[in-house]
């Protein structure tokens, strides 16, 4: 399954689904949301955290709650 | 006549220049405060519109949605909620930042749905033309249903236009934005039926704040349980859905008002932050900016400390020259003046700590520190937002706590709280100056590195270590659930403003010295009083007692003075206690004196210098640091032991090192975990390790 932490650098992505349990409304809001794109910006030694760009705002997200949102990757 | 009072709040998703814009608004009338039980900040500011009418800002903690997720956040909704509350606003300004407007705007929403009147400010405008972004402010006014000011903080362009929109506040609309009952109609008809006279989005947020956070009052919505009907996950189904819904308004209307060329968009932040997040470089920069803010507190400082150091002390003399001689005097130079001194003499330090951070925060930078720690620090159950804590704890424990109210997980954040005294905090400086200097050798070793340098970079490792150390321990030991959320929004890199971290620094050492100061000048006064007084006839009578025993030596008078001193400091009633704990203490290598020392430590550890030189009775024979080092390394036994050896030397080191020896921080974790249980674990626990380093250290040394 493709989700935010199977990106590689640079890569970008459409938001399929994601657990709502497991993803803090936090993030919800900023715009995680499906059909919005999300692009890797950066991540930190050891894959976590993770910097994106999700629906224009840049945030850091940890590893753990990358897993749980699977996406679908763009040229 | 009579001025009209405007109530004002001001809202706004962090990182939007809000508090730019308060500042402005507000200039330097500006009062911070408590909200009632909880330390979160509250500022407050007035800000003159006409002659008759006067607007008092309430400058709100960032938010980015009215779903608290931390107690900063829940302050907001709280506000927002009571209708009948004194600071509820009559018209909320909320700040938008430019180039977030899409996220930004929905927050706007929400506080449009309060039906409160509402102005959208629109900041940062003059980056536009550097990201090639247009906007056209006449169709989004009509489409929100609001006023907008364009505003760039920078130049306090559009400032002005703010207070037009205020003095005209009776124009502005108070209709919602957006029907939230659309998400679940059925759901919301109940609610409608169950409370007829509610706002329904209102009563739709006190339902929903306990999936989140929880701390809104639910009482009066308790026994009419018809509602909750729903689990937390459809509750937050649901949110989900009304955020989708919020996008979606947001959207259309942005179609419409809003252009971005992003051919025309320069990228400074990816340029930046492929270096400043860089694998290697990222963590080298980090500790480079370590290092100075190092050598900023502990050697560029040096210089105003003296001053205030000097300053104080010829204060004293002053006074005790102007002054006839007695109690009254003596309580006012040796405990007063000289207990004042203990607090004004942190203020460069620090100042200094928060310029730095008041610098790192502004700029965009500290959450680039947040994202490159966190993976470390997780590790040891702690959070990458605990080491803004971490650094501002070798200034002082307490507004380095205060800096842990961001971190969203209670058990990241009550961890970082319980730790964060380990970091070695300017307090302990003077007294591991002292001691260094007494029982550690002044020579090189290898040649290159100084033995008493070396020493004192070891108790400050030695400081993180521990708070590191307890940390993992604790992560293992403490049985807290708790949601790990870690959301950390990567700002634009922007250029400080002179004025914000200005007043961030004036503001937050003010608060310093006022909180800290109250604290250590009483127990100064009250330590002067138990070691001025004590019962019995050996207190009273030891003039003559001591002139009895010296009849026959010869002593100059000024000996005697010394002699007599300190016989009465043994027979008062501080000298008393001192005494009883003597027997706990020798294990570890004290005398009764240095136990005197430790007892008033407990209040605040750069205590335990003064009070040896008062008990060393160099009273006023001058303060200065080498005489009570001299006093100090003569001092023996009645065997004709030293008192200060390497052994005991080290063994206080190791106690201060770890003793949670600081009132003021036991008061501040007490507020802000909203109980005793905390501070009174790190009170037993850290004394408790102090306690058997020192014992295992002195046994050894010996």
């Amino acid at each position: 399954m493709q989700t935010i932490a199977t990106l590689q650098r640079g890569e970008k992505g459409i938001i399929q689904d994601f657990d709502i349990e497991s993803v803090p409304l936090k993030l919800i809001e900023m715009g995680c949301l499906p059909g919005n794109q999300v692009e890797l910006v950066q991540f930190a030694p050891f894959n976590d955290p993770l910097y994106i760009n999700i629906n224009d705002s840049y945030v850091a997200i940890r590893k753990e709650t990358a897993v749980q949102i699977s996406i679908k990757k763009i040229a | 006549m009579s001025t009209e009072l405007l109530k004002v709040a001001l809202i706004g998703n962090p990182n939007t220049g809000k508090t730019s814009v308060f500042n402005h608004l507000t200039g330097l009338h500006q009062q911070v405060g408590n909200y009632p039980g909880i330390t979160v900040e509250k500022k407050i500011g007035y800000c003159k519109l006409t002659r008759h009418k006067k607007a008092k800002i309430i400058d709100l903690p960032g938010t980015y949605s009215l779903n608290a997720s931390s107690l900063d956040e829940s302050v907001v909704i709280e506000l927002l909620m009571n209708k009948n509350g004194e600071d509820y606003p009559d018209v909320a300004i909320v700040v938008s930042d430019v180039e977030n407007l899409k996220r930004n705007l929905l927050l706007f929403t929400q506080i449009k749905d309060l039906e409160i009147p509402t102005i959208l400010v629109i900041n940062m405008s003059d980056r536009m033309k550097r990201k090639g972004i247009s906007i056209d402010v006449d169709v989004l006014e009509k489409e929100l249903d609001t006023k907008i000011a364009l505003v760039s903080s920078r130049t306090k362009e559009g400032i002005e236009d703010i207070k037009t929109l205020l003095q005209n506040s009776k124009t502005l609309s108070s209709n919602s934005c957006l029907d939230s009952s659309i998400i679940d109609k059925e759901y919301f008809d109940r609610l409608e039926k169950v409370f007829p006279n509610q706002s329904l989005y209102k009563l739709w947020l006190v339902i929903t704040q306990d999936v989140n956070f929880g701390k809104v009052e639910k009482n009066q919505l308790k026994e009419k349980a018809s509602f909750a009907t729903k689990s937390d996950s459809e509750l937050k189904r649901l949110q989900q859905k009304e955020t989708i819904a919020r996008y979606k308004f947001i959207n259309d209307i942005l179609k419409q008002g809003y252009t971005i060329d992003k051919s025309k968009a320069t990228d400074l932040r990816s340029i930046l932050d492929r270096v400043l997040t860089h694998k290697v470089f990222g963590y080298v920069i980090f500790f480079g900016i370590l290092l100075l803010i190092f050598q900023a507190i502990f050697d560029w400082s040096s210089i105003p400390m003296d001053f205030i150091d000097s300053s104080f002390a010829s204060l004293g003399d002053w006074t005790r020259s102007v002054l006839s001689e007695g109690k009254f005097t003596d309580l006012l130079v040796d405990g007063i003046i000289a207990g004042l001194g203990g607090i004004v003499i942190f203020i460069p330090q620090i100042a200094f700590l928060f310029l730095f951070i008041s610098v790192l925060e502004e700029s965009g930078y500290m959450s680039r520190v947040v994202f490159l720690m966190d993976r470390i620090m997780r590790r040891f159950g702690l959070s990458g937002k605990s080491i803004v804590p971490l650094i501002s704890g070798t200034a002082c424990a307490i507004p380095a706590i205060m800096a842990t109210r961001n971190i969203e997980s209670w058990k990241e954040r009550l961890i970082t709280i319980l730790v964060t005294p380990f970091t070695t905090c300017s307090a302990r400086l003077p007294v591991y100056a002292i001691l260094i200097a007494l029982v550690i050798p002044d020579q090189r070793i290898l040649g290159i590195f100084n033995a008493q340098g070396l020493t004192l970079m070891f108790l400050y490792l030695l400081g993180f270590g521990s708070a590191i150390l307890s940390a993992y321990i604790l992560n293992k030991v403490l049985k807290i659930k708790s949601k790990s959320y870690f959301v950390v929004e990567m700002p634009n890199y922007k250029l400080p403003m002179f004025k914000n971290v200005f007043i961030n620094v004036f503001e937050k050492t003010k608060a310093f010295l006022v909180d800290a100061g109250k604290i250590i000048l009483a127990i100064s006064i009250v330590l002067w009083f138990l070691a001025s007084y004590g019962p019995g006839e050996k207190f009273n009578n030891a003039e003559n007692i001591i002139k009895a025993e010296v009849v026959n030596q010869e002593i100059s008078s000024l000996e005697l003075d010394d002699k007599i001193a300190s016989y009465k400091l043994e027979h008062s009633y501080i000298g008393i206690v001192g005494k009883t704990i003597e027997p706990i203490i020798k294990p570890l290598g004290y005398d009764w004196k240095i136990g005197i020392a430790l007892v008033t430590s407990f209040a605040a550890r750069e205590v335990f210098v003064g009070t040896l030189a008062t008990i060393y009775s160099v009273g006023s024979a001058g303060e200065e640091e080498e005489t009570i080092k001299q006093k100090m390394a003569a001092e023996v036994y009645p065997n004709g032991e030293k008192v200060f050896t390497l052994a005991s030397g080290i063994s206080l080191l190791l106690f201060y090192a770890f003793a949670m020896q600081c009132m003021a921080t036991l008061a501040i974790v007490k507020k802000e975990t909203n109980s005793w249980k905390w501070p009174m674990i790190q009170l037993f626990g850290m004394t408790a390790i102090a306690y058997i380093t020192a014992l295992i250290s002195f046994q050894l040394l010996k």
